[in-house]
């Protein structure tokens, strides 16, 4: 768990001194004078705040989610004892609809990682081509975005799908077609194209900063051998590409588990449960039901479900970091 | 193809990449669309707006835009956001950067996992960590506070502030440092003196990709804001389902104007934006 074990690292970061430890040379510097050896502490409030801000809360969720309370019953407050601790654990396990939000949520991101990837990817490569007007293209296509989430479901449900008044309902006529509602058609559909709208520029913008990275004479070199631009992009840009891949898709399944402003305003989670994902399941569970017990076991789930994420992302950023300095 | 390029005359050799050209502006703009049409929509009357076939040329009326700073509470949601968007970044600021100075320059061997681990808490699912926060920020008062969301934000964008400025710190020369320090500046002469100067532009930018996310942000404040400290993203919520018959010109103009001061930030920083969005991971 990469949030479990660092804490033990930071804690010893933040408290014993390193007085003794040699300071490992900065890049490309000599080694400061050791005058003001305590400035290595110039951290140590902002590791004490991130740690009272999300450890604190990780290890509560952890204690909480082996209690019964439920704020609407003030006596409840308690640990479920030893015997019976894993009782929300089992309780949600053996609920069916546990296992739908499950499937929901993984539906939902791998969804609008494929798509974003797809379009993200065709954005990147026209886009990195020199001509007249590139500029606005960019700032065009960064803007979705930088929407606001809400404002960009208020947007699409209201201004844009609309089956009277919205812009669609306009194409589809105009087309002789009937006009669908597609939230209400097929709501996890436009969920999924409205995130999908808004992250392909975060993908675009990591694979463009990948391409641009390519240094254009070994393209030039493939190009000189005879390889096609096919080939140059199966066997030059590609394996360049890979690790910007991999950024990109780890960051976005790591935030796109997250997605709920989109659920809240879309679909609230409907018809029935047909668009919960996890988080919106947490919402429910703790502020409709106010089951604290249970949400923190959910909880736990979507922690250990962006850990497998993270755990790769670290990964990736570790190696890319010792090669930096190296 | 038997042709040698020399002999296709230029317009027919360059045509294919005219088109390319052509067709990656139209998909972009096409991407853009959605904003324009509610930009354009907040322009219009409530009848106008749903009029059809929809109208794409007409006179503008400022109208609705009147009435939402006039006749809703917009102003007091705004005036929550701005508040709270400035001192969490502020708050992020004051401890990220001499974090990211210590971490540049007084480099130890666990310097690299702490840099990691503050990552990883930028990471955290929010939803995973929200029965405890609101059971916290009960017990201490913090409900519906703004100083409740500029902790929690200032938390959001501490590990964002240390990678982006540690790496534009690396980037500076560490003679220059050196030099401050022999002529014998203290460590806030070297940092007002030296560094600011130097990291201004990227601190600039480094506070605008605050701002994107700090605006931005809803789970937190659906969840521990009730009226009092509610940002704009809680109100533009309010707006999910027809209120009454005529409401999407003045739906639109309320989502624009929370919206605008966004673009705005996220295209005066489009330079950082790479960096920003994956924490520093990609330069």
């Amino acid at each position: 768990m990469a949030l479990a074990s660092p804490i033990s690292v930071s804690l010893r970061e933040v408290f014993v001194s390193e007085a003794s430890m040699p300071a490992a040379p900065t890049a490309g510097a000599t080694k400061p004078k050791n005058k003001g050896a305590w400035r290595k502490f110039l951290s140590s409030p902002a590791l004490v705040f991130l740690i009272i801000m999300t450890q604190v809360p990780f290890v509560m969720t952890i204690y909480f989610s082996f209690t019964n309370w439920n704020l609407l019953r003030p006596n409840s407050r308690g640990f479920l004892g030893w015997d019976q601790m894993f009782r929300n654990y089992g309780r949600i396990l053996t609920n069916p609809d546990f296992y739908t939000v499950l499937r929901h949520t993984v539906t939902l991101t791998l969804s609008v990682v494929v798509v974003t990837f797809v379009f993200g990817m065709m954005f990147a490569l026209l886009l990195n081509r020199p001509f007249l007007g590139r500029g606005l293209a960019r700032t065009f296509l960064i803007s979705p975005f930088l929407v606001m989430p809400v404002a960009a479901a208020v947007l699409w449900k209201n201004v844009m799908l609309d089956p009277s008044f919205g812009f669609s309902a306009f194409l589809m006529r105009s087309v002789g077609l009937r006009s669908v509602y597609l939230v209400e058609e097929a709501p996890m559909v436009s969920i999924v194209g409205i995130v999908s709208w808004q992250w392909t520029p975060f993908v675009m913008l990591i694979l463009l900063a990948g391409l641009q990275s390519l240094p254009s004479s070994t393209v030039e070199a493939a190009r000189i051998d005879g390889a096609g631009p096919l080939l140059q992009f199966r066997y030059i840009t590609l394996p360049h590409l890979r690790r910007f891949i991999e950024i990109a898709l780890l960051l976005e399944i790591i935030f796109i588990l997250n997605v709920f402003g989109h659920i809240f305003v879309v679909t609230t989670g409907g018809p029935g449960i047909q668009t919960t994902n996890l988080p919106y399941q947490i919402f429910l569970e703790a502020f409709s039901r106010w089951n604290v017990g249970r949400a923190s076991a959910y909880g736990l789930f979507a922690i250990v479900l962006a850990n497998i994420a993270v755990v790769f992302f670290l990964q990736i950023v570790r190696r890319q970091r010792k090669e930096e300095l190296a | 193809m038997t042709r040698s390029p020399q002999q296709i005359p230029t317009w027919r050799r360059r045509l294919p990449g005219h088109l390319l050209s052509l067709l990656t502006l139209l998909l972009s703009f096409l991407m853009f669309f959605p904003i324009l049409w509610m930009v354009m929509t907040s322009l219009k009357t409530e009848d106008m707006a749903i009029s059809f076939p929809p109208q794409f040329i007409f006179t503008p009326t400022f109208e609705n835009w009147r009435a939402v700073f006039v006749g809703t509470p917009f102003m007091e949601f705004l005036g929550n956001t701005l508040f709270i968007t400035l001192l969490s970044t502020l708050l992020a600021l004051l401890l990220g950067i001499p974090a990211a100075y210590a971490m540049t320059f007084y480099r130890t061997k666990r310097t690299d996992s702490t840099m990691l681990w503050m990552m990883s808490t930028r990471m955290l699912p929010p939803a995973g960590v929200i029965v405890p926060i609101y059971v916290l920020f009960n017990n201490l008062n913090l409900l519906d506070t703004h100083l409740g969301l500029i902790l929690l934000y200032g938390g959001m964008n501490l590990p964002l502030v240390v990678w982006m400025v540690v790496g534009f710190m690396e980037d500076l020369p560490f003679t220059i440092i050196e030099a401050a320090r022999l002529d014998g500046a203290s460590l806030w002469q070297e940092f007002r003196y030296v560094l600011l100067p130097l990291l201004l532009p990227g601190l600039a930018a480094t506070s605008l990709l605050a701002l994107i996310f700090t605006w931005n942000e809803f789970f937190f404040a659906v969840n521990l804001t009730t009226r009092d400290a509610s940002p704009l993203s809680i109100y533009v919520s309010t707006f999910k389902s027809a209120q009454g018959d005529l409401f999407i010109a003045r739906m639109s103009a309320v989502a624009t104007a929370s919206v605008i001061p966004v673009l705005l930030a996220g295209w005066a920083a489009q330079k950082q934006l790479v960096s920003g969005l994956t924490l520093g991971a990609v330069k």
